[in-house]
Order: structure tokens, then C-alpha cells, then sequence
């Protein structure tokens, strides 16, 4: 429903955004009224509220306009226009914001320095209220791509000639790249061209009004200064064209080349300097999904082993999950939520409340460290995600009466209930499920390596019946060996085969099983990179394709593409292959050769619902449609457990 | 993080005849002008570990071990000081002291150890794979003339070969065979069943234990008490647990599958044992794994437990006193290549006194107070502290400890000078070991040889 609603909303904040570089410098104030007077309805809306402001530009704008999306960056503060009850309405549109503030700058100032204002009005909720709704424990990581594909959405319904015409005056204007800076270099900038702003203006606008004045403080301004006399501020705005075009060739020179976005986030500085690793130096990775984390190989393992002491204040059981993840020792999404829960439970048995902190805030935050350390280590899964929300919304509701010990062992049996009922009974419950569809003689096709689809054949065994199955694999983590070992070794009849030979085998195949990640609220399943095009060729075939996956795992979260939220691998993992000294034609290329090649090793992919017949899920067998249903309707008790 | 810390610091040590002595011994044996045992314990701290137990050899050692620790680390460090009989080995020292171990792992270092690995990297290894003993190896320290060609004349004991025999798995992760030092004559045994299990293994004879372990102390304490015989951790315990990782015995039952399970206080022992098996599965598995597991797919009736290895870069420095060959190794490294291992708080103290014409050249320390008469050459060699040295005296290649003096006209090479040793004038000396307290008498010239007083 937000997301529906959010997407109606967007796209008029956007034309507007478009639509002010086209009006004449002459006139600045007509168009900029608009968005003011009619915005304010829409800031009050949850929905635009939601939208991050450091939205993940959809493809197309990084094949179209890159150049204009790194010109972006700090847009310049004008100290009149700190207003804003729009806040929230102005946040969507800042990507377009960013993307024709050089135009926008000549015409007028009001404009511009209202999306920073805004910008910035919002870097803070986020950091604030923002986090009700997005996972707990995510940070700006999972909050970033809150709604991706609402913006995907919007991008898609955008009646796009103002854009175009946008784009078009952009590229004529052919500004050179800028990249855009953090938070804190934004802030700075801000701040002296405020102040050059104001000696211009002192000299010239003398009839200047109050909230013109410059103030240290552009958040707390009064809200009124866009509809204040209109003269006297586009006599401003064109007295400010010259200094603003000077300052605007300084920040160029200054700026430091374009960055990965996932740098230049607000959140970079801070968590760079709460970071544990150093973040690995991206080279060579894809253009488009350099907004992802990228991946932290072997080459950070010694050196968190080198730190291995120096962090006391990780427990030592969260230490060893976190380094598992990192070294690849432990993959799976069951597999990953249960270490990681049961090192909190450990990590909570050894707590102790300081003198004068109370348990649940100081064990809350205690908890967001080490789930920030885990992050480090590796990109938590939707799933994780539930669970710290589930811990933290058990700790937040502990009563204060309760004492110390009494709250500490409560916390462990709510997260040993947990782990028992929403993935352990969730489990038998989907097995049982899931084995009333597997009939005598069927043929049965997985990808990749399961845990549940697993448990699923082997049930399906035990009971007697008689089938086939089919293991699809595919480089470079070749999970489904393993899984064929497994199976092999219980008496199971196997067919192992490649992804890229699925077309062969899908003929004799009468069931798909898949797992999954995780399953957002439009029925789209995210899961191992290749579940997709299984499930598609499935579908072209009429097999029905049957994911099985616990509730848990579902997430409001809707999401279209796998490019604005994913997970990246080791992208020397796939240019190198196991044992095959024989096939190494990307081994000894020079750097200089290097330096043409981008090697992409995504993790996960986002599977339409159109190609899924049924979920299997704790909850009965439903179809995609009805995980918003589930998400809806048992969110509340799954929290209250 | 549930570790702690033993450094075995020693006492006496035989190989340092004559260098350590009664008064001096083998732990505050001064490298570049700074106790071998700063160096350990430099490492430790930097590695914020600052609840130790130090056990030396002898009563009389561990009360001058313990005096120099409390004055130099003074509330810098927390440190037990443990003295155990002497000779009773690696092994028994940690007997004599299991009863303080309570932590969930063990780290024991070697006090003689120079290096710059940091010991959480070893920790985290361990950690990481749920080990019951992690060992650290490093490559054999390139000993003998580096950049000096002239240092000629090394002790010839190098040349008695201490030859380990380490076979890895192919992930270089897990200790499958390791052999040591005498053992080996001409054959080495490889137990079937691993190699079975394994397939692969890699053996190497570049690789030096540098007795640095972690041990999961479940395992130790039992290691120790039913094998009352075992002495050395090296040579006893470690290939005693590699050699039974396939087939730990009731003896090390509570090793990985017990641990893990232990964590895991689910209600049910049906869930627990669904639960484990999601985390097994989802795991790779080691070839322990794949190993106990029976061939029907069930987990396990074979008890295993796992020996890791945490190999140092090759770039690191990792060098253990155990020779005089070594000892001038260190020196020479410490001064020279690997400066960044001295600790910051013995940096030269006041500049010595040096006469008209005296040239010290690189990869040289003087203590603080030392005087040095004209025409005085030093290269490459250490000087201590209040050392009187005449004029036309030359030292390469040499350590002079402190209060040393020597007279007009001595040529020192290659040799080691304790403290309080007269020289007298003319005196010639290359490739020696002359021990605290002796006097040399005027002109002598001695080559190759160890003086020490006898009066004992």
C-alpha cells in the first residue's frame, strides 16, 4: 500500500524538479511557488517520508546520464530557503534534484537549497524515526534501499518529456563530473558559500528579509521564507548568479574524483570510522551495481585476525560467527540466522549491565554493534534482518520490574522459541506440506543447495516414495554438490547437471523446488543467483514451480530487479576455476589489461511471481499474491511471540 | 575473548652457555639492550592480553623475572609470575600450573620468541575453526650472512639441522603430520587413516614451529593428565594430538561436537539435533567432517578433533632465541631489518661519550653511559650500558653487554660480551662467547671459543 501510494506521489515532485530548469531565468518564482503550495500535503504522507534520500538511481539513469547524476553533489545551501514544512516531499525528487542543479542554480537559488535543506532535514530522521519501519538493525545499509522498486516504479511511470528534455539541456550543458561528497564535505561547502552568499547579499539586498540572514543554523529556520516577497529574492537570486557560478567552479576544483556510491553515502563517514575492516578499494567491479557493498574477500580475514584481541567489546561468540561469514565457513540462510542468534544468546548470557544504564536500552545498543560487525563481515539476509528485529523488539518490551538474571533468561528462551518455532517447527510443517506434492514417479528439479528443499526430499524418502531428482548447480559456489553428496549417500536416485544445461533437463522434470532467501511482499522471490532463470524456463515448460521458504523470511519490502539491492561475491571466484590449471586465460593479464575488464559475481537473484505456482510456507501452501496477506496479518503476533 | 595466556619463559638454558648464567638468566637475556622477554610481552600488550602467567624455570630466576617484570610493566600489565622445578619440560610446566588455567582457551607462547605475528591472529584461527590445537609456523628465518657477508664465522651449531617435517592439507589449514628435530632420521611415518581421509598432503620442510599455540584447555588439561609421561609441548603433546585428530579417543570426547552442542540448550534433543545438522550442512566440511561421517550419512560414532595451523606471512618476523646462532641473528635483525620490533620505551637513552675520531656505524645501539675512547670503530654490534672502551678498539659484528670494559687496542669480531667482563689491552677475539665476569688477560688471542669464569 505505501509503496502505491508513494509512487503516486512521486512523480509530480519530479516534474517539477524537471520541469524548473526549462522556465526562463527571468521568472523563477512562478514554478518554484509551485512545488511549495502544493507539497505540503504530501510531506505529511508516511510514504514520501520513507523514500531514502540517497535513492539508488534505477539503470537507466546510470547508462543515460551518468555524468549527470555525479554532477549532483553538494547542492549548494542558500541560507533563505532553510523552510521547508515540505521536508518529506522534496526528498524523492532529490536524485532528479541533483541531477539538473547546474541549470537550476542560475535560475533560482530557492530551489536548490531547498532539496539540500531538505536533504539534510532528512539525513537526520533517517537516523532517527526512519528506523521504526526499516529493519532495526540495518543501519543506512537496508534503509538506502528501502524502497527501491517504488522508485523503479515511479521511474517507469514518469511521463517522461520533461525528463528528456532535462537530460538533453544536462548533456548540452556537458558538465564536467563531479562526484558527490559526504555528508560532512556537503555540509562545509555549504556553510562558506553561505557566507560569501551573505557578504553579496548585505551589500545588495538591503531590504533583505529576516530569514534571509545567514544562520549557523539552516534546519531551524523559519519555515516561511519561500513565500516571502518575491521581488526582493529574485532581485537576490540575480544577484547571486555570479558568486554562485564562482563557487560553483571552486567546488569543482576541489572535489575529488567521481566515487562509488556506496561511498559517498550519508552514512560513509560514520561508518567508516565505526568500521572494524577497512573497506576493501573497488576496482574493476560493474558500473551498475557499484552501489553495492563490495565484497570483502579472504584479504580482510587476517587482518580481523590480526584484530582478534583488540576487540573486546564483540563477545567472543559473535567474534567467531562473524569470522565464519567472512571466510565463507557458514553460508545458508538458516544456517546464518541460527549461528547468529545463538551467539547472541551467548553474548546475552555474558551481559552484565553497567552501573546506571538500564538493561534494555544499553543491551540494545549492544546488540546493534555486534549486528554492525556482522554486517562488516558479510551483508546480513532478510531474514536476519527479522530475527535482530525480533530480539530487539523482545528486549524493548521487557518489563523494567524485571530483574536482571530474570530478564537475561527470558531473553534466551524467547530466542530459543525463536529459533524452535520459526525455524525448526516452520521446517517439519513446510515438509509435511510440501511432501503431499510429491506423488509416485515424479521427477523432481532443485537448484543449488537448500536446506529445507533438503529436508523436503529426504522426508519425501523416508515416506516411501518413489522419485528422481534432479540437482542443478552452477559456478562457482557449487552448493549443489554438496547436496548431492547428501542425498546420494541416503539412496536417492540423482541427475546432476549445470545451470546452462537446464533446457534439457526441465522435458522429463514434473516438479521445481526451490528455496529462497527471502520472499517480498509482491510475491517476488529473492534467492541464490540462477533461481530465476530456473524458475523462468520452468515456467516456459509448465512445470510448476514450488518454493518453499519459512515465514520468516517474508519482508514488506517490495522489489522489482535484483540490481538495487544485492549482494556481491568474490569476483575472482568466477574468474578462476577450481583444479583447472588448464583454464586460466584471465591469469596473467597485465594491469593494464585489467583495468578493461569488470568482473561481476552477484549472489542473489529477484525471481518474478509470475513464474512461482505455489509458496510452501509455515503458514499452508499459498500463492505469491498472498505473502503481503501473511506479512500483514501475522507480523504482530510473530513480533509479540 | 576467554583466552589465556601462558608464556613459558624458561630459565636456564643450556644451548646459551656461557651467556646466561645464575644471575642472568635465559629470559632477561638482553637483545639489542632489552630482555628477551620485553619482546613477548611488547607483543602482548600491543595486543591488549594484559592478565599473564609467566612461568619460569628455578625459584632464583622467577624472583629476577618477576623483579624486572613488576619494575619495567608496573601497572601496565597484570602478571602472575609461576616458578616450576627446573627440568621438568614444556609439558610439565604446564602441569604444574593447570589448575590456574580456567579459560575456555590457552594461548602459550614461548618467551624466547621474537616476532612480530600478532598472537590474535593465531586466537582467531583457533576460533575460527573450533580447533582443539592451533600451532603457528613460520617460515625458517634465512640464518647465516644476509647483507653482511663478512659475518663469517657463525657458531657451526646451526649446522645440526632443525629439521621439522610439517604435512599440511591442501587448504593449508590443518596439521596433518609434524615431526621434529631428533626424531627424524630417515623416515618419517604418516598415519594411514589421515591421509586416507585427506587425500592430499603437502609436505614442508620450510616451515618452523614457533611454538606459539593455542589450545582448547579441555583438551590440554586431559592431554597432560593421562600422558604423565610427555615433557615437551613440541615434541610430545602436539604430535601426540596430531597424530589422533581421526581418532580421539574417549580421551578427548569433549572436543567440537560436544562443544557446539553444549551451546546449544534447546528444549528438545530432537531439535537440537535438527539444528545442528542445519548448521552442519550449511558449513563446509572439513575433512574431519566428511570423515566421521559414517557411510550411511548419519553423524557420527568417530570422535575427531581438529589441529590448525596459522601460518605467518612471510613477511612477518619470527625468529626464537634458542642458540647462540640466533641470538646473533636477532641481534643483528633487530638493529637492522627488523627495527620496528623494538619497543619504543628502550630507544638509546643519552648519547655516549665518544672520542676524537671514533666512528659508530649503522645498524648500531650504545647504551646510555658509555664511554668510548679515540679511534674507536664500531660496526654493526650493540654496546650496553656503561661499557668503558679504550681507543683503538674495533667491535663488528659483536654485542657487548653492560658494565663491560675494555682496554686500549682490542679487535673484537663476531663474539658476545656479557656484562662485568674485563678486556685488558691488546686483546684479539673473534667468533667468542666470553661469559659474565671473566677477564681476559692482555694480548690473548682467542678464536672460536667460549670463556667463562670456572669458579663455580
Amino acid at each position: 500500500m505505501d509503496a502505491r501510494r508513494m509512487s503516486r506521489a512521486v512523480p509530480r515532485v519530479r516534474q517539477v524538479g524537471f520541469f524548473t530548469p526549462n522556465t526562463p531565468v527571468q521568472q523563477p518564482r512562478p514554478q518554484s511557488a509551485a512545488p511549495s503550495s502544493e507539497s505540503p500535503p504530501l510531506s505529511d504522507s508516511p510514504a514520501s517520508n520513507s523514500l531514502s534520500p540517497v535513492m539508488i538511481p534505477p539503470p537507466r539513469h546510470l547508462s543515460d546520464n551518468l555524468g549527470g547524476r555525479t554532477a549532483a553533489v553538494p547542492v549548494p545551501g542558500r541560507e533563505n530557503s532553510g523552510e521547508l514544512p515540505t521536508v518529506g516531499s522534496y526528498n524523492p525528487s532529490e536524485s532528479v534534484l541533483w541531477l539538473d542543479s547546474p541549470p537550476r542554480s542560475r535560475i533560482g537559488d530557492e530551489e536548490l537549497s531547498e532539496g539540500a535543506e531538505s536533504s539534510l532535514g532528512w539525513y537526520r530522521r533517517s537516523n532517527s524515526a526512519k528506523f521504526a519501519s526499516s529493519l532495526p538493525s540495518g543501519g543506512f545499509n537496508l534503509s538506502t534501499v528501502k524502497h527501491p522498486e517504488s522508485v523503479a516504479a515511479v521511474e517507469a511511470k514518469n511521463p517522461l518529456p520533461g525528463k528528456s528534455e532535462a537530460q538533453k539541456e544536462q548533456a548540452s550543458s556537458s558538465k564536467p563530473l563531479k562526484a558527490k561528497t559526504t555528508k560532512a564535505e556537503r555540509r562545509a561547502l555549504q556553510e562558506s558559500q553561505r557566507a560569501a552568499k551573505a557578504a553579496s547579499k548585505a551589500e545588495a539586498n538591503k531590504s533583505g528579509t529576516a530569514g534571509e540572514a545567514p544562520s549557523s543554523k539552516p534546519m531551524k529556520q523559519p519555515p516561511l521564507k519561500k513565500d516571502g516577497p518575491p521581488v526582493a529574492s529574485s532581485i537576490a537570486a540575480s544577484e547571486r548568479i555570479g558568486v554562485d557560478r564562482s563557487v560553483e567552479k571552486e567546488r569543482k576544483k576541489d572535489l575529488p574524483p567521481p566515487r562509488k556510491q556506496f561511498d559517498d553515502e550519508s552514512r560513509g563517514g560514520r561508518a567508516k570510522r565505526r568500521s572494524v575492516l577497512n573497506q576493501p578499494e573497488a576496482r574493476n567491479r560493474v558500473e551498475l551495481f557499484r552501489h553495492l557493498p563490495p565484497h570483502k574477500n579472504g584479504t580482510q580475514l587476517p587482518y580481523l585476525q590480526s584484530k582478534f584481541f583488540e576487540l573486546q567489546e564483540k563477545h567472543p561468540a559473535v567474534y567467531k560467527v562473524g569470522l565464519q561469514y567472512l571466510a565463507g565457513d557458514l553460508s545458508g540462510g538458516n544456517a546464518r540466522c541460527i549461528a547468529m542468534l545463538q551467539a547472541f544468546q551467548e553474548a546475552i548470557r555474558d551481559y552484565s549491565t553497567p552501573p546506571e544504564k538500564t538493561l534494555s536500552r544499553d543491551l540494545t545498543s549492544k546488540i546493534g554493534g555486534f549486528v554492525s560487525f556482522l554486517i562488516e563481515c558479510r551483508p546480513l539476509s532478510m531474514s536476519m534482518g527479522n530475527a535482530i528485529r525480533f530480539l530487539k523488539s523482545r528486549i524493548a518490551r521487557l518489563p523494567l520490574t524485571l530483574s536482571e538474571s530474570e530478564a537475561k533468561t527470558t531473553l534466551c528462551s524467547d530466542i530459543d522459541r525463536f529459533i524452535n518455532e520459526k525455524i525448526v517447527l516452520a521446517d517439519k510443517v513446510i515438509l509435511r506440506h510440501a511432501a503431499t506434492k510429491i506423488r509416485d514417479g515424479d521427477v523432481l528439479l532443485t537448484y543449488g543447495s537448500s536446506c529445507v528443499v533438503e529436508m523436503i526430499l529426504l522426508y519425501a524418502h523416508e515416506l516411501g516414495k518413489q522419485f528422481r531428482v534432479v540437482v542443478v548447480d552452477s559456478h562457482p559456489m557449487l552448493e549443489g554438490q554438496k547436496l548431492l553428496r547428501r542425498l546420494v549417500v541416503k539412496g536417492l536416485s540423482c541427475i546432476y547437471t549445470q545451470l546452462n544445461a537446464i533446457s534439457y533437463v526441465m522435458h522429463e522434470v514434473t516438479r521445481v523446488f526451490l528455496g529462497a532467501s527471502s520472499i517480498f511482499s509482491n510475491g517476488t522471490v529473492y534467492s541464490m543467483v540462477g533461481t530465476a532463470s530456473v524458475a523462468m524456463v520452468a515456467h516456459a515448460f509448465r512445470v510448476p514451480v514450488l518454493v518453499c521458504c519459512e515465514a520468516y523470511k517474508f519482508h514488506e519490502r517490495v522489489q522489482l530487479d535484483s540490481i538495487c539491492f544485492n549482494e556481491l561475491g568474490d569476483p575472482d571466484a568466477i574468474s578462476k576455476v577450481p583444479g583447472r590449471v588448464d583454464v586460466n586465460f584471465l591469469d596473467n593479464l597485465t594491469d593494464k589489461q585489467k583495468e578493461n575488464l569488470e568482473l561481476l559475481n552477484l549472489k542473489y537473484d529477484a525471481t518474478p511471481s509470475d513464474y512461482i505456482s505455489v509458496i510452501v510456507t509455515d503458514y499452508g501452501m499459498i500463492p505469491p499474491t498472498s505473502v503481503p496477506v501473511i506479512v500483514r496479518e501475522y507480523r504482530k503476533e510473530y513480533l509479540l511471540i | 575473548m576467554d583466552f589465556q595466556v601462558v608464556v613459558l619463559a624458561g630459565g636456564n638454558s643450556k644451548n646459551l652457555t656461557p651467556l646466561v648464567s645464575k644471575e642472568l638468566p635465559k629470559p632477561l637475556l638482553p637483545v639489542a639492550n632489552c630482555p628477551v622477554l620485553n619482546y613477548v610481552l611488547h607483543q602482548l600488550e600491543q595486543s591488549n592480553l594484559k592478565d599473564l602467567i609467566v612461568v619460569v624455570e628455578g625459584e632464583d630466576a622467577a624472583l629476577l623475572v618477576g623483579a624486572w617484570i613488576s619494575g619495567t610493566f608496573i601497572d601496565r600489565l597484570h602478571v602472575e609470575i609461576a616458578a616450576v622445578p627446573e627440568d621438568i619440560g614444556t609439558a610439565g610446566a604446564l602441569r604444574a600450573i593447570s589448575h590456574h588455567l580456567t579459560a575456555k582457551d590457552i594461548l602459550v607462547v614461548s618467551g624466547d620468541l621474537v616476532s612480530d605475528v600478532p598472537p590474535g591472529a593465531l586466537a582467531a584461527t583457533h576460533r575460527r575453526h573450533d580447533a582443539a590445537v592451533t600451532t603457528m609456523l613460520c617460515s625458517i628465518p634465512v640464518s647465516g650472512p644476509l647483507e653482511s657477508g663478512s659475518s663469517g664465522g657463525k657458531d657451526k651449531a646451526k649446522k645440526l639441522g632443525r629439521y621439522n617435517i610439517i604435512g599440511l592439507d591442501p587448504s593449508k589449514q590443518f596439521l596433518l603430520h609434524i615431526a621434529t628435530g631428533a626424531e627424524i632420521e630417515k623416515d618419517a611415518r604418516i598415519s594411514k587413516r589421515i591421509l586416507h581421509a585427506v587425500g592430499q598432503m603437502e609436505m614442508r620442510s620450510d616451515l618452523m614451529d614457533a611454538h606459539m599455540y593455542a589450545f582448547k584447555r579441555s583438551v590440554l588439561q586431559e592431554v597432560l593428565d593421562v600422558k604423565d609421561t610427555f615433557q615437551s609441548l613440541k615434541e610430545d603433546v602436539l604430535p601426540y594430538l596430531v597424530r589422533s585428530q581421526l581418532k580421539s579417543e574417549a580421551l578427548l570426547n569433549r572436543t567440537p561436537q560436544g562443544e557446539e552442542n553444549s551451546n546449544e540448550k534447546v528444549s528438545s534433543q530432537n531439535n537440537q539435533a535438527f539444528i545442528s545438522r542445519i548448521l552442519a550442512n550449511a558449513s563446509t566440511p572439513s575433512f574431519h567432517g566428511i570423515y566421521s561421517e559414517n557411510p550411511d550419512g548419519s553423524s557420527s560414532t568417530r570422535k575427531t578433533h581438529k589441529c590448525c595451523v596459522y601460518i605467518a606471512s612471510s613477511s612477518s618476523y619470527c625468529v626464537r632465541l634458542n642458540s647462540i646462532q640466533a641470538f646473533m641473528d636477532i641481534n643483528r635483525d633487530v638493529t637492522g631489518d627488523a627495527d620496528h620490533l623494538l619497543s619504543p620505551n628502550n630507544i638509546i637513552g643519552p648519547s655516549p661519550k665518544l672520542g676524537t675520531k671514533t666512528t659508530v656505524g649503522p645498524n648500531c645501539r650504545l647504551g646510555e653511559g658509555s664511554e668510548m675512547g679515540d679511534k674507536c670503530q664500531v660496526k654493526r654490534s650493540i654496546i650496553g650500558r656503561h661499557c668503558r672502551i679504550g681507543s683503538h678498539v674495533k667491535v663488528v659484528n659483536s654485542v657487548v653487554m653492560n658494565h663491560v670494559t675494555i682496554g686500549d687496542g682490542c679487535i673484537i669480531q663476531g663474539s658476545v660480551i656479557c656484562s662485568n667482563v674485563q678486556l685488558q689491552e691488546r686483546v684479539e677475539l673473534k667468533d667468542c662467547q666470553v661469559g659474565a665476569g671473566f677477564v681476559v688477560t692482555a694480548g690473548s688471542e682467542y678464536k672460536a671459543e667460549s670463556l667463562a669464569k670456572k669458579e663455580k
